[in-house]
């Protein structure tokens, strides 16, 4: 997250004596900035494809399946039980070498990998190779789509609920710091430790195991209820334990952390004057403190909604909730290299371009930043 | 120090880990350890499978029966040797225990091993019951080595007349009551060779077993909750201190030097932003290797090029020009040693609560990838607990102890790391104590 995270004090403009005009400027910075993006994001995903790859080995694995499979197959064909063993072997060979080229195995790995690359860059994702979406589709981009639903709905509610939640929190604690909640809070932040897989076990055994009053994972009942109301009565319900177990995992140390940070900027001699002239604390808030506050603000939401594109892999997969992160890992188990590089692409697209737009809010909501030097 | 309370509990909590660890790796060597980990029934035979801890009984006002196992060739269980005509020879093996609890045992098994030429011995078994009751079990005519299970003995089933065998033997079979006091087992065997011999083991796989329990391979928890505490400590120390360490002496190298060796650790770091880390390590896990010390060097490499380095290059930048840094170049010291005698120290206070508080996130990464049934194969970790239970469905089986043991083992250790990095930070970090 740091090139996110770099201060808005960082790309402070001297006055420059130069007569380039802003448009000239702002054009350089913005060709010359996408560019190294671009290259980072190219890196970054030819890295991920050599690393899915292994160095061939899933090659292997791939090609032992289809050998198993083709096999199998013939020998279970009662019409060809009756060919010459010469013939048949021919033809089990045929078919092998007919499916390797359909996934393109006969290719050299170097070559794939750069073929892959450019797919991966065009957003090309091509075909799962083992994997398939609930309506049967082979196609990548749908297996994507089809959980993307369940993640958002997921990571949408705890994340954002989190977000407001703890910077309203955290800037009522500042104006009283040192009262008994925000004692509270100090003392409890050390409980972000803990992952929210690991919370949502004990919460799978208080409400589920013990009290049997809430689901212990899935999405919906099954069978789905039929009507919508029902159905989305019912997805709530399921819904309310992974969403609390992400939510308490990072809930104390968020607040703490926008309490220390409006904690500072509620020191400076602004903030002071402010509340000397008898503006009302409200508009000190508002004015004098959210305002300076902005960018980091924007920074953290803007991260925030990269992380409901991927998911929580590990809460999902113990919550059995179908959403991608769950997916990336069902499809890293059964060596899905099209759906491992389909999500990381679209990962890094979304963070290249958070980024990149993140220096031109930072320029709207801060007057003393310019976009470029 | 003493003033935070919180740094007072985790450095508690730290050093009672440090001991346990130690005292796993002294009671139960990393061997042994392995050994009865990767044990099959061989190993743990005289176990109850899904026990929880006999301590359970403290809580309960029903008992639940505690296991035991006992045998002849150590003394545990009497036998009486009479020596007949022609080298023959009767003995008479019996045990008596206290039967006090309110739920059956979940079996009862006799191993007999025995020695011969050519005529097999011979044994009848009989159980008494508190209430005056003989009932005979079996007679058979004994091999090398021969297992009998009371509750699959066909034979006794329909003698009996009852599918149960052992609620049958341990209650009364009007009422169909429990009933408590002492019980007998009474073995009689007969040996017709002169050198022939008969051994015997009574195990009673009782409902509550140890201090922590059992699992679905009949494993004592224990072994794996001792030895989860050195195995999370290493992996969550050399984890933190090589990627902290690391951090630091490379942003300082690119920091001094400059020029491209800074602006090429500038685009790694980016680079590693785009890179989707669990994936990998998942990536890792399932196509490579599983061995925890593969996952910890992947983890290291993945940890030291991210936000870090940007905050440790933004101090080192101001560092780099104070005083005490000109003075030294002044008087002649090369590179290297302003970097490692001069840079680096400065930033000691900064580097220490950092690594403390990033122990956490190692060790429960650790259990992270065992969840995901990613954990090293051959060692005993508390991820690999919580996965083998989850896999047995021990939420919905209510086997809560097999969760709750390593689970409040592993928050512990990662609020007592948390509590002290905290601390640690406030107390390195005046400028943070007022707020």
């Amino acid at each position: 997250m740091a090139i996110a995270t770099q201060t808005p004090a960082e790309k402070l403009v001297v006055k420059k004596t130069s007569h380039t005009s802003t448009f000239a400027r702002v054009s350089r910075y913005v060709v010359a900035r996408l560019l190294v993006l671009f290259a980072t994001v190219v890196v970054g995903i030819y890295l991920t494809i050599m690393i899915a790859n292994m160095g061939g080995y899933v090659d292997q694995i791939m090609r032992g399946e289809i050998r198993d499979r083709v096999t199998q197959s013939i020998a279970a064909n009662p019409s060809m039980r009756q060919m010459e063993p010469a013939v048949r072997r021919q033809l089990i060979e045929d078919r092998i070498a007919q499916e390797e080229d359909r996934l393109g195995l006969d290719i050299p790995i170097a070559i794939r990998n750069f073929r892959y690359l450019s797919n991966a860059l065009t957003l090309n994702l091509g075909r799962a190779i083992n994997m398939t979406s609930d309506s049967g589709s082979k196609q990548v981009r749908l297996i994507l789509l089809e959980r993307l639903p369940a993640t958002l709905l997921l990571m949408g509610i705890s994340q954002l609920f989190l977000f407001f939640s703890s910077i309203f929190l955290a800037l009522n604690l500042s104006r009283r710091y040192g009262n008994f909640w925000d004692k509270v809070v100090v003392a409890l932040s050390p409980t972000s430790a803990v992952p929210p897989w690991f919370y949502g076990i004990f919460l799978i055994l208080i409400f589920a195991a013990l009290l049997k009053v809430l689901p212990f994972g899935g999405m919906v009942d099954s069978p789905p209820p039929a009507n919508p109301f029902d159905y989305s009565l019912s997805v709530l319900k399921h819904l309310i334990l992974p969403a609390l177990s992400l939510v308490l995992s990072s809930f104390f140390l968020s607040i703490y952390n926008y309490r220390t940070f409006f904690l500072i900027y509620s020191s400076e001699d602004y903030v002071e004057m402010a509340k000397a002239k008898g503006l009302p604390a409200r508009d000190v808030e508002r004015r004098y403190i959210l305002r300076p506050t902005l960018p980091n603000i924007i920074t953290n939401f803007a991260l925030l909604i990269i992380t409901l594109w991927t998911g929580a892999t590990i809460t999902e997969t113990v919550f059995l909730w179908p959403g991608l992160g769950r997916t990336s890992y069902q499809a890293i188990g059964l060596h899905d290299i099209p759906i491992i590089v389909g999500s990381a692409i679209i990962y890094a697209y979304l963070l290249a371009m958070t980024v990149f737009l993140l220096d031109f809010i930072y320029a709207l909501v801060d007057p003393r930043v310019k976009v470029g030097r | 120090m003493l003033y935070y309370p919180s740094a007072i509990v985790g450095l508690l909590v730290v050093f009672l880990l440090v001991f346990t660890a130690i005292y796993a790796m002294i009671k139960i060597p990393y061997n042994e350890a392995i050994r009865l980990w990767r044990g099959g029934e061989e190993v743990w035979y005289q176990n109850p499978k899904f026990a929880p801890p006999a301590w359970f009984n403290l809580f309960s006002s029903k008992k639940y029966s505690e296991s035991f196992a006992v045998k002849t060739s150590d003394g545990s269980m009497t036998r009486e040797v009479t020596p007949g005509a022609q080298g023959t020879s009767t003995m008479s093996i019996a045990y008596t225990f206290d039967f006090s609890y309110d739920y059956y045992p979940q079996e009862l098994i006799l191993y007999f091993t025995s020695s011969y030429e050519e005529k097999q011995p011979f044994i009848s078994a009989e159980w008494l019951t508190p209430d005056g009751r003989k009932i005979r079990l079996v007679n058979m005519a004994l091999s090398q080595k021969q297992t009998y299970r009371f509750s699959q003995d066909e034979k006794l089933k329909t003698r009996l007349r009852t599918e149960e065998v052992i609620p049958y033997l341990f209650s009364d079979p009007e009422t169909g009551a429990l009933v408590k006091g002492e019980y007998q087992l009474l073995i009689t065997g007969a040996a017709f060779e002169p050198d022939a011999d008969i051994n015997v083991e009574f195990v009673s796989h009782g409902q509550v077993y140890g201090l922590a329990g059992t699992d679905q391979a009949r494993r004592d928890l224990v072994v794996p909750l001792l030895w989860g505490a050195p195995i999370a400590l290493a992996f969550g120390l050399i984890a933190s201190l090589g990627t902290s360490v690391l951090t630091m002496v490379i942003a300082a190298l690119g920091t001094w030097y400059g020029g491209w060796i800074d602006e090429l650790i500038q685009r790694i770091t980016e680079i590693n932003l785009v890179l989707p880390f669990l994936s990998i390590l998942i990536m890792i896990g399932t196509f490579y290797s599983r061995s925890i010390w593969v996952i910890l060097g992947a983890t290291i490499l993945l940890s030291i090029f991210t936000g870090a380095i940007k905050s440790y290059r933004s101090i080192f930048v101001q560092v780099k020009e104070s005083l005490y840094i000109e003075a030294a170049r002044a008087y002649g010291a090369s590179s290297p040693r302003i970097v490692f005698l001069y840079l680096i120290p400065r930033m000691i206070p900064l580097l220490i609560p950092g690594l403390v508080s990033s122990v956490p996130a190692f060790v429960f990464l650790e259990a992270s990838l065992a969840v995901l049934g990613l954990g090293d194969p051959v060692l005993p970790t508390w991820g690999k607990i919580i996965e083998d239970a989850n896999s047995n469905g021990a939420l919905y089986r209510g086997y809560y102890y097999w969760i709750l043991e390593p689970a409040t083992l592993l928050m512990i250790t990662g609020l007592g790391f948390a509590m002290l990095g905290f601390a640690l930070d406030r107390i390195f970090n005046p400028k943070l104590r007022d707020v």
